[in-house]
């Protein structure tokens, strides 16, 4: 049960961060194309979302390896001795988490009509004040960055397992034990945790699943 | 003192000039009323006047001050007026909390009862739980204009706020302006193209037409009086607008604007407003060769079956549809439905001038 709770553990303060950062970053930049008239800066604008979308689909090895290199003893960063510790896991998860809901949140506010920004300024809300209502319309897209962010994240192993080292009763997560149980040949324990991985994924997902459609009903 | 001064406004969009050296000034208190046909540039000087745009050139004063269209000062200005849409926009949420949102966003006390006014005045009681996005386009229109009117506005900008909506809910957005501008004093500046409620609610007139301000004065002044059994019938079909031409055998050529040209049985040149009659519109499936002067082809678009008649909306460019009214037999014999390639005709003669 510890590794359940691990695994939902780092998923969940990786996606809880990602959103803390990811959701105004991808409101400033869906935002941002509502302006961008000169050239230069929708030049920027499409490089960055160009950029995005590219991150929304790193590779989380790839992102692992970067994060044990940078935590490792003799890299830059091996003084915060952090290597083989959740919180390792859940700055690899973040990092591979935040392009997701960003790119999805610049598409969901992006696709919010121009004319509620500029309804909302003309009653007489200030920049700041319509940016939030702009969001707060872009909700439903906004939910489905989180979903999808945790769908990454729970799944996510090949990142985790490096700079985890799944380590067991420590840093060992459903999806890293399967991939021991499988080489053990532990086929019937594999099988029970990724049924429990799936199950758990189920009623998260479900939950959320249910406040959006609540939320979409009108 | 006036309210608003506008003084030599030129608009251009990536060089075309959409707004030609406005001038004009509304005085505290005035309903006025910019008329013109679409695309004269109405709704771009009522952006500018929300601050939504700035102008290419030119000032405008509010109560006699300056607007810095470059500060962020913007909020306090917009916080003084209130603006309704052509297009009706509303947020996902309830009907009471879209209209709480001006206030809220202010700030203010006393939210609930100023709401419950507000819903009260366009007619709305009762509707408070309900989302704004499931009402219909008049219903929604009313939730816009309690939105814009809450905050107890010193102007108010309304950009064709019954364009798009029955006659029932034109009604009583009429009245709600009307009261409005006489009860609490608002200062009122409304686009329309229509005729009817500009000579209704307007103490003066502009007529607006290519960017640019043709007149401005009592609605009387620059249109006459239009005769009343033409008014009543003629509130909302096939009402056009544009610049008229006199031809050498005593008719005018009306060009309406997207490429229709109508001509008329009188001469006259300049701008005028023309309507035709439903029932002087001839229908045919096919080309026909008659002694009427208008011939057009177009898609039927829309099909109301009325107790003796069927009325047909036919379009026949982008933005001219034409109603057309027929007998219910003939509509059957012709074996009419939505999408129907059809002609229409109609006389010189039955164009009059409105």
């Amino acid at each position: 049960m510890n590794i359940t709770l691990l695994s939902l553990r780092v998923s969940g303060a990786a996606v809880l961060i990602g959103a803390f950062v990811g959701i105004p970053v991808g409101t400033l930049l869906g935002l941002k194309q509502f302006k961008g008239k000169r050239t230069i800066m929708r030049f920027v604008d499409v490089m960055l979302k160009s950029v995005v979308n590219t991150f929304m689909g790193l590779p989380p090895v790839v992102v692992g390896l970067v994060v044990y290199l940078l935590l490792t003893a003799t890299g830059p960063l091996g003084w915060l001795r952090l290597l083989y510790t959740p919180t390792a896991m859940i700055i690899t998860q973040l990092i591979m988490v935040v392009p997701i809901i960003i790119g999805v949140t610049i598409s969901a506010v992006g696709s919010v009509e121009r004319s509620i920004r500029e309804k909302a300024l003309s009653l007489g809300a200030t920049e700041a004040q319509a940016a939030w209502l702009v969001l707060r319309e872009a909700r439903m897209g906004v939910l489905t960055s989180i979903i999808a962010a945790f769908g990454a994240a729970i799944s996510e192993v090949g990142g985790i397992m490096i700079t985890g080292g799944n380590i067991r009763w420590w840093t060992r997560t459903l999806t890293t034990a399967i991939v021991i149980e499988t080489e053990l040949g532990d086929f019937a324990m594999a099988l029970t945790l990724g049924a429990i991985l799936l199950s758990m994924a189920f009623i998260i997902n479900l939950a959320l699943t249910i406040v959006q459609l609540k939320g979409a009903r009108r | 003192m006036p309210t608003v001064e506008v003084q030599n406004l030129f608009k251009e969009y990536s060089g075309r000039q959409v707004l030609k050296d406005i001038t004009f000034s509304v005085q505290s208190g005035e309903f006025f009323v910019l008329v013109g046909p679409n695309g004269a540039g109405k709704t771009t000087l009522l952006r500018i006047l929300d601050m939504l745009e700035e102008p290419t050139s030119g000032k405008v004063l509010f109560d006699g001050e300056l607007v810095d269209y470059s500060t962020k000062e913007k909020t306090v200005l917009r916080r003084k007026s209130g603006m309704v849409f052509q297009q009706t926009i509303l947020f996902n949420m309830s009907v009471s909390d879209n209209v709480a949102y001006p206030l809220k966003i202010r700030g203010e006390s006393n939210i609930e009862q100023k709401v419950k006014t507000v819903l009260e005045l366009v007619q709305l009681k009762g509707f408070e739980r309900k989302n704004a996005l499931t009402l219909s386009g008049g219903e929604a229109q009313r939730v816009a204009l309690a939105q814009a009117l809450v905050t107890e506005p010193e102007l108010l900008l309304l950009d064709e706020p019954t364009a798009n909506i029955d006659p029932r809910n034109i009604s009583i957005i009429e009245e709600v302006l009307s009261s409005t501008n006489r009860e609490k004093r608002t200062t009122i500046i409304m686009a329309t193209h229509n005729m009817f409620q500009a000579e209704n609610l307007a103490h003066r007139v502009a007529l607006i037409n290519n960017g640019e301000i043709e007149e401005i004065g009592k609605f009387q002044e620059i249109f006459g009086r239009p005769s009343k059994p033409v008014k009543n019938f003629t509130r909302f079909e096939n009402v056009f607008s544009g610049q008229s031409t006199a031809s050498t055998e005593d008719t005018s050529i009306i060009d309406i604007g997207d490429g229709v040209q109508i001509e008329a049985a009188f001469k006259k040149s300049g701008y005028v407003m023309i309507h035709v009659s439903p029932e002087d519109i001839i229908l045919s499936t096919h080309p026909i060769v008659s002694s009427a002067r208008n011939i057009f082809q177009g898609n039927i678009t829309q099909i109301l079956e009325m107790e003796s008649a069927v009325k047909l909306k036919v379009k026949v460019r982008e933005n001219k549809n034409f109603t057309v009214q027929i007998t219910k037999k003939s509509f059957k014999e012709m074996q009419l439905s939505i999408g129907s390639r059809i002609f229409l005709a109609f006389k010189a003669s039955s164009v009059q001038i409105i």
